[in-house]
């Protein structure tokens, strides 16, 4: 895609997607929904999952399951096995340099909250600056507003662009030598704006600050190399890259894990307790404390396996056709106004139709299987920057068709239908 | 890459669905889009705003209240077709009715969309009826009852007394 995007160099050039195999793989997407085939088109919340996960999960429950990092006996043995092994695949993945800087966590939000708490909360105070941006989700946004009450520190935010995009003037303009930190998200989540990581990660360097990328919405659809990103922190989730709920990742680089607190006291993160205090165990364990969500990162690693084989780079060119079709479906749908940008996007399409609420639209379009998000996508400050309540948003994922967008446009004339036409909003 | 379907072509499989039609009545797209008694009520003796913070639904419910009867009620927000519609109603309903009648009327409407079909017969609840098809959408009941929650959080906070301070809820 973008020039901050690795190329695959060991993996063949993408051939297309064989999208019915690949779908019969999903055995949800086999269910009906209202009578209908189910189109499921709300894959920014959270994406399926492929049998081989369901199966990993199965197996591993049947056959492996103990606590980590605990047992002398057999089975804590596979479960240890099986879990540092879904974090071998995980940091060959996004190019760790080594998997002790990968920490598992329930997700996203947990990774950005762990590095506010940990490295906010002992690096951060008056007078330092957080720069973030008008368009992060919830996630990216309150853990700051936290810190910054609790450390006195100040956080800014970067404008967006009437398109979507970030405002890199006004980026350069507030990134100063109190800039402590730089966070922003990869992909957007309603915009679907691929933001230029490398590019604004290095004017963070530049400015001494340390940078933070929440990947949430980038992982699932491109293949990351966090070195070539040249981050300092970078967060994603199982669930939105057909793994399982409640695991995600915060990768960053080992000396910056070291230097860091811990984020919760518990077992598996230490390496002695006493009563006159305690030491830490080694990274990643140090911020892994209780018995982590085992079964949730072994099927994590097979999820990313999963998406290894059918290979990235095939799954972007077949995400960038989708892309191609559903601007032209949607742009020509009077009434219809789509936000984000047209060049440089991911496949999620942010829209309001008319007077119809995004409310409205959802529900109709359920009673013919489709699956769309409506509402603020936990934007909130980004809608009021629009002066949006909300939009609706359809966003897609390796198993959606052409035909799944027709249907949505489909149920979109079915909506002005039974709304006795469309009325255009001051 | 493959032709794109014109919003409007819907072939005859492409029917409505009689619950989509029986949700979106006529007279809630009208309460929709022209809602009755919109706008502040200068001289307000009980107002309230409360929110869905799932949806991001808003309403401002506003009623003066005097000799022990809502003499007038309006309301402000933003949100979907359903909440929207249902305060509009909502505002033409309660007024002339006493506290106590405007909680019965909260209360049958309720009953009427967890799908209690005798309150069809209800003339009490006037066009509100035009809301029975919410029963049949779970997940909409909510917005259909933000307007009322908010008469009932006015009247419950204190039905005996006519001069609360306004704008409490602010």
């Amino acid at each position: 895609m973008e020039a901050h995007t690795t190329p695959q160099t060991d993996r063949p050039r993408a051939a297309p997607l064989d999208v019915a195999a690949l779908r019969a793989q999903f055995p949800i997407l086999a269910r009906e929904v209202n009578g209908h085939p189910l189109v499921y088109l709300d894959n920014a919340a959270s994406s399926q999952r492929p049998e081989r996960v369901l199966a990993r999960l199965d197996r591993y429950y049947r056959e492996e399951h103990a606590n980590v990092h605990r047992g002398a006996h057999a089975l804590s043995a596979a479960a240890t096995d099986a879990y540092e092994g879904a974090r071998d695949v995980v940091a060959r993945h996004i190019g760790a340099a080594e998997p002790a800087e990968v920490v598992f966590t329930r997700g996203t939000t947990e990774s950005i909250n762990l590095v506010a708490a940990a490295w906010g909360g002992s690096r951060l105070g008056e007078g330092d600056e957080v720069l973030l941006t008008k368009m992060e989700h919830h996630s990216n946004f309150v853990p700051w507003q936290l810190i910054a009450e609790r450390t006195g520190a100040t956080l800014r935010f970067v404008d967006v662009t009437p398109e979507g995009r970030l405002d890199l003037a006004d980026f350069d303009r507030l990134l100063g030598p109190r800039t402590r930190l730089v966070a922003f998200t990869h992909v957007s989540n309603s915009l679907g704006t691929i933001n230029p990581v490398r590019d604004l990660a290095a004017r963070a360097r530049a400015a001494g600050a340390l940078t933070l990328v929440d990947g949430a919405q980038a992982a699932p659809h491109l293949a990351i190399d966090v070195g070539a990103l040249g981050c300092d922190f970078y967060a994603f989730s199982s669930h939105k890259m057909c793994g399982p709920t409640g695991v995600g990742v915060l990768w960053a680089r080992r000396e910056l894990l070291e230097e860091m607190p811990p984020y919760q006291g518990g077992g598996e993160m230490i390496s002695s307790v006493t009563f006159a205090g305690s030491r830490w165990a080694a990274v990643p364990h140090k911020f892994e404390a209780g018995t982590p969500n085992i079964a949730g990162a072994v099927g994590f690693g097979e999820a990313v396996r999963f998406l290894e084989d059918v290979g990235l780079d095939a799954i972007a060119a077949h995400e960038a056709a989708l892309t191609a079709h559903a601007l032209e479906a949607l742009s020509d749908i009077p009434g219809l106004t789509l936000y984000g940008p047209r060049e440089g996007r991911a496949s999620v399409f942010s829209f309001t139709y008319g007077d119809i609420h995004p409310h409205d639209l959802s529900t109709i379009l359920d009673q013919r299987g489709i699956a769309i998000r409506a509402g603020h996508h936990c934007n909130q400050p980004l809608m009021d920057h629009f002066g949006l309540a909300g939009t609706a948003r359809a966003s897609l994922y390796l198993y959606n068709t052409p035909d799944e967008i027709d249907a949505l446009v489909e149920g979109l004339a079915m909506a002005a239908e039974v709304f006795g036409g469309v009325t255009s909003v001051g | 890459m493959t032709d794109t379907t014109e919003p409007g072509n819907v072939g005859p499989d492409r029917a409505i669905p009689s619950s989509l039609n029986q949700l979106y009545r006529e007279v809630i797209l009208d309460h929709y889009r022209r809602p009755r008694n919109k706008g502040a009520l200068e001289d307000a003796t009980h107002t309230i705003t409360m929110n869905n913070p799932l949806c991001g639904d808003v309403i401002d419910l506003m009623i003066r209240v005097a000799d022990g009867r809502i003499e007038e009620a309006r309301f402000a927000g933003r949100g979907c077709s359903i909440s929207q519609a249902s305060a509009s109603m909502l505002t033409g309903r309660v007024k002339g009715r006493t506290a106590e009648e405007a909680l019965a009327l909260s209360e049958r409407f309720t009953r009427l969309l967890h799908g209690d079909e005798a309150l069809l017969e209800d003339a009490g609840l006037g066009d509100l009826r035009a809301l029975a098809g919410v029963s049949k959408f779970p997940v909409r009941i909510k917005c259909a009852l933000l307007g009322w929650n908010c008469l009932e959080e006015l009247l419950e906070r204190d039905p005996a007394a006519p001069r609360l301070p306004a704008a409490e809820g602010e």
